[in-house]
């Protein structure tokens, strides 16, 4: 099954309520998914910071001193907090590239789950509240996030089989459903240069977004494509570092609940996912048409 | 989880009975459901707070009316045979899957497979449903006051589906013997699926259906009505395109 959800605030008022409203939503949905969890939070942009979450099976030996180390090896100053099996490393945006190889260099094993001005993404086995206090995600702040809870089907149960995938800067995406091309659609953008971690169906949809989106489509335009490109069953729901998008495919057999007010724009599997919300009594509450984009920017 | 508060439930042996499932399980509702037997004086129930349950209401069979007050998720009132069901709020998928009489009403929308595998009751939607929408229907009838979505009466085998508003792609793809009557514009016609005269019987059963569904204001006569060309009924090897 898998339960996917998104909430995209327009009230800056609730940006300090962000991490514990993601977190309900998707604690909600806990019985459609119990091999993973996984959230992508964006946070308010620092203007000169951009940021890396990574992941370690051996998180004391790993992060042990990797600041100073990145550091040295960078030339800039770096910051690094630890939160469980994850560290964020914050450096300047100009250094980002550098400062992903440079982990990769010092410590081989460690994961990075995604980058960016403002994302962090905690992803881990488990069920959603586990892994919500795990990484005290709800106490987060930002702007806008995505979730998942993963009943495994395309690939192994493992920290980097969860969702959200992140393949591009501030970009991440969750899924629901399975995907028939995955493999042909892999070759081609492995072709064009892109990266994979996984073996999983979902890091291709990513992908394939990050590859439009780098050839300048914008999410909209990016999100439409995946109606021709990709065969299958699928729900996306997909974060950019100011964006909100959400599509399905044309049988729509995956379900979806959106809802809209003046203070937001949310999205569960499931209506449950949502009774939590402020308003949501009046709220315009309605089911995504299949084969239909919807984005929304800040 | 909160503590049950089964002996509120078990106290009140008067007519009415309400659960409010912020209180208790959901469990302890169907049990109660499913003890009643013929003939049980308690014949109305209300249900608080289902915040988007799964199941609720499902497998009752006795003549109850049973009124949810707010919206529910999968399946609610499945396999429903004879009790009154009404939701003051919207139902998500598979609402009253395999109904085999009574009433269930939907106050708001519904998601998808509305009355899928019905064999018989009335199930009205005051709002729009989703895709499927009666699918593989066996006797049951259908009646929606806004909109359907895409392969409404996908194989759908006997009863009626009625549609005040518009129908979505591949209206009856592959459709048996059901009687589809929309008042709208259909978006396409499924495999098999065509638009039928509408012959006075037609009229007075699509008359009675409104009437049953509490339709006010609304004609017979401004609908049409779609059925099987009765084409894929037996292979034909002309037809494989089709199957």
């Amino acid at each position: 099954m898998c339960g996917i959800v998104g909430l995209f605030l327009k009230d800056k008022s609730l940006e300090p309520q962000l991490g514990s409203m993601l977190s309900q939503m998707l604690i909600s949905l806990s019985d459609r998914g119990p091999d993973s969890a996984g959230i992508a939070i964006y946070g308010t942009p620092s203007g000169n910071e951009a940021k890396i979450t990574m992941q370690s099976a051996k998180p004391e030996r790993d992060f042990r001193d990797l600041d100073a180390e990145l550091a040295k090896a960078i030339g800039a100053r770096v910051g690094i907090a630890v939160k469980s099996t994850h560290a964020v490393v914050r450096t300047a945006p100009a250094k980002i590239d550098e400062a992903r190889e440079a982990i990769q260099a010092l410590r081989p094993d460690i994961r990075v789950m995604g980058a960016g001005d403002v994302v962090e993404i905690y992803k881990e086995v488990g069920l959603p509240e586990t892994v919500v206090d795990r990484f005290d995600v709800r106490s987060m702040t930002g702007t806008h996030g995505i979730g998942h809870t993963r009943m495994a089907t395309e690939s192994a149960v493992t920290t980097m089989g969860a969702h959200p995938f992140s393949t591009g800067a501030d970009q991440c995406l969750v899924h629901n459903g399975s995907l028939s091309n995955h493999n042909n659609v892999r070759r081609e953008l492995i072709r064009e240069g892109m990266k994979f971690e996984t073996e999983n169906d979902t890091e291709v949809a990513a992908a394939y977004l990050s590859s439009q989106m780098a050839h300048g489509k914008n999410l909209g335009e990016a999100l439409e494509g995946t109606l021709s490109d990709l065969d299958g069953f699928f729900t996306f729901v997909v974060g950019t570092k100011n964006g909100f998008g959400v599509v399905r495919d044309p049988i729509a057999c995956k379900p979806a609940v959106m809802a809209e007010t003046d203070q937001y724009v949310a999205f569960g599997s499931e209506y449950r996912a949502l009774t939590k919300l402020p308003g949501i009594d009046n709220a315009r509450v309605w089911e995504p048409e299949p084969a239909t984009v919807y984005f929304w920017e800040h | 989880m909160p503590a049950i508060n089964v002996s509120k439930a078990l106290d009140q042996s008067q007519a009415s009975r309400v659960f409010d499932l912020a209180e208790m399980p959901l469990r302890e509702l169907n049990q109660a459901l499913h003890d009643l037997t013929p003939g049980s004086n308690q014949t109305a129930w209300e249900v608080l707070n289902p915040k988007g349950s799964h199941s609720v209401a499902v497998g009752v069979d006795q003549p109850v009316t049973i009124d949810v007050r707010g919206s529910v998720g999968y399946y609610c009132g499945g396999m429903n045979d004879g009790s009154s069901i009404t939701v003051h709020g919207s139902a998500g998928p598979g609402v009253g899957e395999n109904m085999m009489s009574g009433t269930i009403t939907v106050k708001g929308d519904a998601s998808q497979y509305a009355g899928a595998t019905g064999r018989g009751g009335l199930l009205v939607i005051e709002g729009n449903a989703s895709s499927r929408c009666g699918i593989s229907m066996k006797g049951i009838d259908i009646v929606v006051h806004g909109n359907i979505g895409h392969m409404s009466a996908f194989m759908a085998q006997s009863g009626n589906l009625v549609v005040l508003g518009d129908a979505g792609d591949a209206l009856g793809d592959s459709i048996y013997e059901a009687r589809l009557f929309v008042r709208g514009k259909v978006e396409s016609l499924g495999a098999d699926c065509i638009a039928k005269e509408m012959r006075p019987e037609h009229l007075e059963l699509l008359q009675g259906l409104l009437d049953r569904a509490g339709v006010t204001g609304v004609k017979a006569a401004e609908f049409k009505r779609y059925g099987s060309a009765r084409t894929l009924y037996n292979f034909n090897i002309d037809n494989a395109d089709a199957y």
